[in-house]
């Protein structure tokens, strides 16, 4: 029993962790008041680079650089498009994402059928022998502790560092930013830039540790969930992770639930997970105050420097 | 120059600074000289100028051609950290704070040092007990009042302990006792040896306060003073070449049918930060101006989307508005304006007009109703006839009917909202801040042209947060506050001083208590 229970709570982190990955970089950069709709682009960008290059250089690091490399260099296409050239931002997202998803499928055609094995959890002596506690904290992959420590150093920089602060008064009023004497442009491409090195990061997890292979598509909108996910949980760290452990729990529950041979139809239950984060985040994000207090005011509005 | 400046080196000098863009000449060689320890005044109308030349100064701005030198000395400012190193602080006009965040956080953000809130709120303790400006350096913008807004600003200037500090019209959103404070405040930081650049265009306060006057039109100088000197028609003949013009308004004398009731009016804001209405009453008759104060924020935007029909109120709550007697209150805009009900918006592009539409185009935005469109045709000869009149009778200065409404300046983009609204001959009038950015020309035009509508048996509604504007029209003045209304008064049987106390929250009746339940409201948040 404890055994299924532990395989249940490792399997959902490892289905959440590309989601916490992805939503952490899209919150940067909402927060400064830039919505880059092409995360799920980006991320199947990330992933098809990332195998591509582990696959051919033998090296899973490299392969994870690469992804991070790819998911930088989608996001500063949207950059220049939105923030330099002023164009709308969520058509230059759907864009990004489209343009993504086909240039992924290209990229991979030569890898569809190659076998790579996937990062390995990390084994401390002693500690990892642990009951219980061992492998759920003590054995796990690199790249998830990664995603801790990426959300608690994004939400120590959002609400402790001058450069956070920044960052929020930026995503709310940018007019007021200029005034003070703040370059908006400059500091909206870094946030940019950062949500696309995430989101590639997002990219190497799902190809490189949860599933160590490439297939077409294989984000399957969870760039959309991770885009969901940040505005649901109001913009706010703590509930993104919430969220994505949350899609990562029904997913592994209903692959479960499939293999007791329950008689629903499997596509209903895939289904499943989807729809439970959107319920669940749309029910706890009711209160329009906290949306008012958390959401970045200039989401989406192109911001035209006067001077 | 003056005689107690004499002999002294400025503390800022602007040599022929110009700064031109595509459309317009903002500054054309503009020279000016402050001396430490001065008030000193820079007087124009709005689009005189004298906000890009405050811009220039504070670094957001390059300027063209020219010299900036401080204290003798020449730098270029190319960015307000620059500037604030210098000793430069500057309280803006439209005020650069970010809503979301506590009053320590936004001064955080405008002050160069180590990042440390603490520290910091401890300090802005110290400097707004010094000079008489109470903050609480925890409370988040939002919840604060526009007048607490600005002492935030001011703060933010004073913990740099500036040389120099730049004023861009600090009293238009302030109650007049509050002017009084800022004004004490300012007497003190000049006595302390700061030079103010205090920019207004109202002449009154600059002859109270200040030492010195550059008066700008059209982007140049026109003329040093002191203004202790001048009188105010002597200021306004150098700030827009002729003397004021006064509107003339005779006193009400027939009241007539009541065109719009308001009673009982409740409505929770859809806005978290917005103000909800609190039971209102107010009846407007026919040949009557009835003036509604108040400073911004205090429920007028929630007051206007539910007069105008913007956002209709439930249908059982319908007899709270009435228009000419007819229960209108779940009635949408378009409905209302069937019934006879005309509406000026503050934002005149977006609201009052589409910017890239021609004139022509924007007529039929509300005069569709006088047969410009026939079987969902347009009828162009007529719209075109209308827009015609329009400019005419109400000396609209464009380019034709052609023109895109955004071309317009914005007094004549006013003038041409308004007459459009009053030739579809309305019963009931409602304009909010009607002369907001107009020049003074423009503006009397428009206030004369209210008298002539309220002369006609027309009932006008005014809301304006311009005291000076409301007592020069109107009949009668109520105040809104904290989304209440005060009594309803006669203009003639009332002054500045007590509306703005009113302002302030403080009328009789139970204004008292709502006061006290404000605050609290604010501070629970």
């Amino acid at each position: 029993m404890t055994e299924t229970v532990i395989g249940i709570l490792l399997a959902t982190l490892g289905a959440g962790t590309p989601l916490v990955f992805a939503a952490l970089g899209e919150l940067v950069t909402e927060k400064s008041g830039v919505l880059n709709l092409g995360v799920e682009g980006m991320m199947i960008v990330g992933a098809v680079c990332g195998f591509a290059v582990a696959a051919e250089s033998g090296n899973l690091w490299l392969g994870v650089m690469a992804s991070v490399l790819a998911g930088t260099g989608m996001a500063l296409v949207f950059g220049v498009l939105t923030l330099t050239f002023q164009s709308n931002q969520v058509a230059a997202g759907l864009a990004l994402t489209i343009f993504g998803i086909g240039l992924s499928a290209y990229i991979g055609l030569d890898y569809t059928s190659v076998a790579l094995t996937g990062i390995a959890n990390i084994h401390i002596p002693v500690l990892s022998d642990i009951p219980v506690a061992g492998p759920l904290l003590f054995s796990l992959d690199p790249l998830l502790y990664c995603s801790f420590l990426m959300f608690a150093a994004i939400a120590y920089f959002l609400y402790r560092t001058k450069a956070g602060l920044l960052l929020r008064a930026i995503g709310e009023s940018p007019e007021s930013a200029v005034s003070l004497g703040y370059p908006v442009i400059a500091i909206r491409y870094l946030a940019v830039l950062f949500g696309g090195a995430m989101a590639g990061l997002a990219g190497a997890y799902l190809a490189l540790v949860y599933t160590p292979l490439w297939v077409e598509a294989m984000t399957a909108g969870r760039g959309w969930i991770a885009l969901a996910l940040v505005v649901f949980a109001t913009w706010r760290p703590g509930r993104v992770m919430v969220g994505a452990y949350l899609f990562g729990g029904v997913t592994i529950i209903q692959f479960h639930v499939q293999g007791f041979g329950v008689d629903i139809p499997s596509q209903l239950l895939s289904m499943l997970p989807y729809l439970a984060t959107i319920v669940v985040l749309v029910l706890i994000s009711r209160d329009i105050n906290a949306i008012r207090l958390n959401a970045p005011a200039s989401l989406g509005k192109a911001y035209h420097p006067s001077v | 120059m003056n005689e107690e400046t004499k002999g002294l080196q400025p503390r800022l000098e602007l040599r022929g600074i110009t700064k031109i863009y595509p459309t317009v000449v903002a500054n054309e060689d503009v020279n000016l000289k402050v001396y430490p320890g001065e008030i000193h005044a820079v007087l124009g109308e709005n689009g005189a100028g004298k906000s890009t030349l405050m811009k220039i100064i504070y670094g957001v701005i390059k300027p063209d051609r020219g010299q900036v030198l401080w204290e003798g000395r020449e730098v270029q400012v190319t960015r307000p950290a620059e500037a604030r190193r210098l000793g430069v602080g500057m309280v803006f006009q439209h005020f650069s704070l970010f809503e979301t965040l506590t009053v320590a956080q936004n001064i955080a953000l405008g002050v160069d040092e180590p990042f440390d809130l603490d520290r910091l709120s401890k300090r802005i303790g110290e400097v707004s007990r010094r000079y008489g400006l109470p903050l609480d350096p925890q409370r988040l913008v939002h919840s604060l009042s526009v007048g607490e807004r600005q002492r935030v600003e001011i703060v933010r200037c004073l913990l740099q302990e500036p040389r120099l500090l730049i004023m861009d019209e600090p009293t238009s959103v302030l109650t007049p006792q509050a002017v009084k404070k800022l004004f004490e405040t300012l007497r003190r930081l000049a006595e302390e040896g700061c030079s103010i650049l205090y920019i207004s265009h109202k002449l009154e306060e600059i002859r109270e306060l200040c030492h010195n006057a550059t008066v700008m039109r059209g982007g140049r100088v026109t003329a040093d003073a002191d203004p202790r000197q001048e009188t105010a028609s002597s200021l306004a003949r150098m700030m827009i070449g002729r003397e004021l013009p006064v509107c003339e308004h005779s006193v009400s004398t027939a009241a007539g049918p009541v065109r719009l009731l308001i009673s009982g009016l409740n409505r929770k804001s859809d806005d978290p930060f917005g103000t909800d209405l609190k039971d209102i009453h107010l009846e407007v008759r026919g040949g009557e101006i009835v003036g509604i104060a108040g400073i911004s924020g205090n429920g007028q935007q929630e007051l206007l989307v539910a007069l105008s029909g913007e956002k209709p109120l439930d249908k059982r709550d319908s007899a709270a508005i009435k228009i000419d007697g007819v229960e209108a209150g779940h009635l949408n805009a378009a409905a209302r304006r069937d019934l006879g009900l005309t509406f000026v918006p503050e934002e005149r592009l977006g609201r009052g007009a589409v910017p890239p539409m021609s004139l022509s185009e924007n007529t039929l935005l509300t005069g569709h109703r006088g047969g410009m469109v026939r079987f969902g045709l347009i009828k162009e000869r007529k719209v075109r006839d209308f827009a015609e009149q329009c400019l005419r009778d109400f000396d609209v200065r464009c380019g034709g009917v052609q023109a895109a409404a955004k071309s317009l300046s914005g007094g004549n983009l006013q003038k041409f909202i308004v007459g459009r609204e009053i030739l579809q001959k309305p019963k009931v009038l409602i304009a909010a801040q009607p002369t907001w950015g107009v020049d003074v020309g423009a503006a009397a035009a428009i206030r004369q042209e209210l008298i002539e509508l309220r002369n006609s048996g027309l009932a006008v509604l005014v809301v304006s947060e311009e005291l000076e504007e409301l007592f020069e029209i109107c009949d009668r003045i109520v105040v809104i506050a904290g989304g209440r209304l005060s009594p309803v008064t006669a203009a003639a049987d009332t002054n500045m001083e007590e509306i703005g106390l009113w302002m302030s929250g403080l009328f009789p009746g139970d204004g008292e208590r709502e006061r006290s339940d404000a605050v609290a409201d604010a501070s629970s948040r």
